[in-house]
C-alpha cells in the first residue's frame, strides 16, 4: 500500500532532485575572526532515482556527504534545497498518519551494533519497540519478531530474546540490528557502514544475511560505504560521492572493471587485493584530502586530478550517458 | 633469510581483571628477520596489539609481563630496566599509533615534537634538529612550513604522516606500526603504505605491522604471523602463507575476504567468536570454530610444526593442508559449524 493508500503504480520508488544540504558550523564570531567559509555543503545538488528492488551503493571517502544523504533519503534530516520523494509524494510535505506508514516502510540499519540497541533493554524489548511504535496490536508481536529473527538467521529466537546485548557477540548483535529494521516489514531500507564494526571474519555472515534478505524481500536498498569491495559485494548500482556531488553512477561491475571518471579510477586503483603479486603502481591522484569548508570552483576533484584542465576550474561538469553511467566529468565532454 | 633482528619467545602477557588474570598473549613465538616487514595479523583480541605494546614495553597498568623473552639485537627486552629500555625507544624501536592524535601533543607545534626526539634522544644541537626535521617532512610529502603547526591544523592522514615522521626521526632498526593506516580513507591510506614501503626499503629497516586487513599485508608484508586467541596459529613468509595456508584459521581468513580485482564469489564467514581467555579451551584454541577439528583437537594443544624452514604452524591436522585447502574453499564447510 502506497503513503496515500492507493497502491504502487510506478517502478521509481525514491526520487531525489537537486538536493542540497548545507550545514552551518561554528560560531559567527569565530567565523568573523578567522575569516573562514562557516557553512558546509555536505549534499551540493544530488539527483537520482531508484527502482524498486534496487540495491545501490553510495561510495566515497568520509566528509562526501554519504551519510547525509542517507538520512535525508529517510527524511532524518530536511533538505535545505530541492526535494526527496517516496512514491511520488515529497518527504516534506508527509504528516500524521502518512509520515508514520513512510516511517514503517523505510528503516535505517544503525552502523555500530554496540551502540545501536539499548543496553538496559533486553533484545525482545528493543525488537518490540518499533512494533509499538507503529501501532502493531501486541497478539501480532512476538509473531513478527520471530519472523524478523528468522529472517537474519537467528534460529531459536527464544536463546537471543531474553538475553540483553553485552551478552551477544558483535556478529549476532549486527543480525539483531537487522532483525529490527525488518521487523516492520520495510520495502525500503538504508545501510549506513553496517559492518565498518566487525572483524572481517563475521562480516562475510552479516554480508551474506543481507544479500538473502534483500533478495527474499524484494527491498529496495541503500548501502553506504567506503569500501568499494563490500559494495560490490551487496549492489549491483553504485553512485561515487565526491565532496557533496556525484562524480559517477552505474552498474557496479563497469565501475569496478572500468572506472571512468578520475576519481572513481583512483579509488579502484587505491584498493589492496589479497594477492601478493598485486601492482603497486603509484595512485593517478594528487596528494592532499578534500575540505568540505572549502571546496575548489568547478569540479570539485580538480585540485587532485590529474587530468585537470582550464575549463575544470571555470565550470560544473554536467553529467554525460557513457554506456549506460552517469559521469559527471569534463573528460567526456 | 637473514639473521632475525627480533626473537619473540613464549612470551606471555596478562592483564589483571576483576574476574581474575587474563592471558591476552599465551606463548608467543616468532621471529622479525632484519629488513623485513612483518605483518601481525588475527581479529580483535587475539593479542596482536598486546605484543606491539608489550615490545615496547609500554602497557597499560594492569598488564604485566608473565614469561618469554624477546630479544632484539642480543637483549631481552622483556628484562632490560626501564631506563635501559627508555634509551632504546625511538633511537633503535619507534612506535606509530593508530590515531597519530595520540602520540602527538596538542598543546605543542609539531616541531618541538620532533626537537625533543632529535636534540634530546638523537644528542642533535637546535641547528641540526632543524635541518633534520625539514628532511623529515620532505621524506614524508609534507611542507617544510607546515613544522610550526600545531597537530590539529593536520588531516587525519597528514597526522599519520608527522608520526611516521617521528618514528623514522632517528633511523630506529625496528618500527612497530599499530594499524597505522586503518582509520583513513582508501586514497590516503594507499599513499601512506606506498611511502611506508618506499622509507623501509631505502632505510633498510625493519617494521612489525599489526593489522586486522589481509590486503593490507599482501601489498607490503615480506613475513606474517597470524594470531589467535593469544597465540601464533601460523608464521612465515607472507606469499606461501596467503597462497597455500596450512592453519585452517588462516584459510578461514583468506576466504572471509572480499577481493575487488577477483570474481565477486561468495564470502565465506568464520562462525562463532574467538573463545574467553578467562577460561580457553583445554585444546586448541580454534577447535570450537575449525570444521576440520577432531577428537585429539579438542583434548590437547597442538605442537608447533615446521612445513619448512622459516614456516610455523600450530595445528593438529597440518600434515593434511592441501586436502583441508581445498574443503575450506566449499562455504558448506563452514556453515557446517553455525
Amino acid at each position: 500500500m502506497s503513503l496515500d493508500g492507493a497502491p504502487p503504480e510506478t517502478r521509481t520508488l525514491v526520487r531525489v532532485e537537486d538536493v542540497r544540504m548545507h550545514f552551518r558550523v561554528g560560531s559567527p564570531l569565530s567565523a568573523a575572526l578567522s575569516g573562514q567559509n562557516t557553512v558546509v555543503k555536505a549534499v551540493d545538488g544530488v539527483d537520482f532515482m531508484l527502482s524498486r528492488g534496487e540495491s545501490v551503493g553510495i561510495l566515497g571517502e568520509s566528509g562526501c556527504g554519504k551519510t547525509t544523504m542517507g538520512r535525508l533519503l529517510l527524511k532524518l534530516l530536511a533538505p535545505s534545497h530541492g526535494r526527496v520523494s517516496f512514491e511520488e509524494t515529497d518527504l516534506q510535505a508527509l504528516n500524521g498518519p502518512a509520515l508514520r506508514r513512510f516511517r514503517a516502510r523505510a528503516q535505517l540499519i544503525f552502523q555500530n551494533p554496540f551502540e545501536a540497541l539499548n543496553p538496559r533493554f533486553t533484545i525482545r524489548r528493543s525488537m518490540a519497540e518499533p512494533l509499538e511504535n507503529a501501532r502493531i496490536p501486541r497478539a501480532a508481536r512476538e509473531a513478527r519478531i520471530a519472523r524478523a529473527m528468522e529472517l537474519v538467521r537467528l534460529p531459536e529466537p527464544q536463546q537471543f530474546l531474553d538475553r540483553y546485548p553485552h551478552q551477544l557477540s558483535g556478529g549476532q548483535l549486527q543480525r539483531v540490528v537487522m532483525a529490527r529494521a525488518l521487523v516492520l516489514e520495510p520495502d525500503f531500507v538504508v545501510a549506513d557502514e553496517p559492518v565498518s564494526m566487525l572483524d572481517v571474519s563475521v562480516r562475510a555472515g552479516v554480508l551474506n544475511v543481507f544479500r538473502e534478505v534483500r533478495a527474499q524481500l524484494g527491498l529496495t536498498a541503500i548501502y553506504i560505504s567506503h569500501d568499494l569491495a563490500l559494495v560490490r559485494y551487496v549492489c549491483e548500482r553504485t553512485i561515487v560521492m565526491y565532496l557533496g556531488r556525484i562524480v559517477e553512477d552505474g552498474p557496479t561491475e563497469a565501475i569496478v572493471n572500468n572506472p571512468l571518471h578520475p576519481y572513481t579510477r583512483a579509488l579502484v586503483a587505491a584498493v589492496p587485493t589479497p594477492h601478493p603479486d598485486q601492482p603497486h603502481d603509484p595512485l593517478p591522484v594528487g596528494r592532499g584530502a578534500p575540505d568540505a569548508r572549502n571546496p575548489p570552483s568547478g569540479c570539485r576533484f580538480r585540485d587532485r586530478c590529474p587530468k585537470a584542465h582550464e575549463r575544470c576550474a571555470l565550470e560544473d561538469p554536467a553529467p554525460k550517458q557513457i554506456d549506460g553511467r552517469r559521469v559527471f566529468c569534463h573528460l567526456f565532454a | 633469510m637473514g639473521e632475525a633482528l627480533l626473537s619473540v619467545r613464549d612470551l606471555q602477557i596478562a592483564y589483571r581483571v576483576s574476574e581474575g588474570e587474563v592471558r591476552a598473549v599465551d606463548g608467543t613465538s616468532f621471529d622479525v628477520p632484519a629488513g623485513t616487514i612483518t605483518g601481525l595479523v588475527g581479529e580483535s583480541g587475539c593479542g596482536k596489539t598486546t605484543v606491539a605494546r608489550a615490545l615496547t614495553r609500554v602497557m597499560p597498568g594492569n598488564a604485566r609481563i608473565a614469561g618469554g623473552s624477546a630479544r632484539f639485537a642480543g637483549r631481552d627486552l622483556m628484562a632490560l630496566p626501564e631506563a635501559e629500555m627508555n634509551r632504546l625507544r625511538w633511537r633503535d624501536i619507534a612506535f606509530i599509533p593508530q590515531s597519530a592524535m595520540n602520540s602527538l601533543d596538542p598543546v605543542y607545534r609539531v616541531e618541538s615534537q620532533l626537537n625533543e626526539v632529535l636534540i634530546q634522544r638523537g644528542g642533535m644541537t637546535r641547528r641540526q634538529a632543524r635541518a633534520r626535521a625539514e628532511e623529515l617532512f620532505d621524506m614524508v610529502g609534507i611542507e617544510a612550513r607546515r613544522l610550526r603547526d600545531y597537530p590539529h591544523q593536520f588531516s587525519g592522514g597528514m597526522r599519520q604522516r608527522v608520526a611516521i615522521a617521528l618514528a623514522l626521526a632517528l633511523e630506529p632498526k625496528l618500527v612497530i606500526a599499530d594499524e597505522p593506516v586503518t582509520a583513513l580513507d582508501v586514497i590516503v591510506q594507499r599513499q601512506i603504505l606506498d611511502q611506508l614501503l618506499e622509507l623501509q626499503r631505502r632505510l633498510g629497516i625493519s617494521v612489525i605491522l599489526v593489522t586486522h586487513d589481509i590486503s593490507v599485508v599482501a601489498y607490503v608484508c615480506d613475513r606474517v604471523v597470524v594470531m589467535y586467541a593469544g597465540q601464533v596459529a601460523e608464521a612465515g613468509d607472507m606469499r606461501r602463507v596467503l597462497t597455500r595456508p596450512e592453519h585452517p584459521y588462516t584459510m578461514g581468513l583468506t576466504n572471509a575476504f572480499p577481493d575487488l580485482q577477483g570474481a565477486i564469489g561468495i564470502l565465506t564467514p568464520i562462525e562463532g567468536a574467538p573463545p574467553n581467555l578467562l577460561n580457553p579451551p583445554s585444546g586448541c584454541r580454534f577447535a570450537p570454530r575449525c570444521p576440520f577439528s577432531g577428537a585429539m583437537c579438542q583434548h590437547r594443544p597442538p605442537d608447533v610444526r615446521a612445513p619448512e624452514p622459516g614456516h610455523a604452524v600450530s595445528c593438529h591436522r597440518a600434515g593434511e593442508a592441501p586436502a583441508l585447502r581445498a574443503a575450506a574453499a566449499r562455504i558448506e564447510t563452514w556453515a557446517a559449524m553455525a
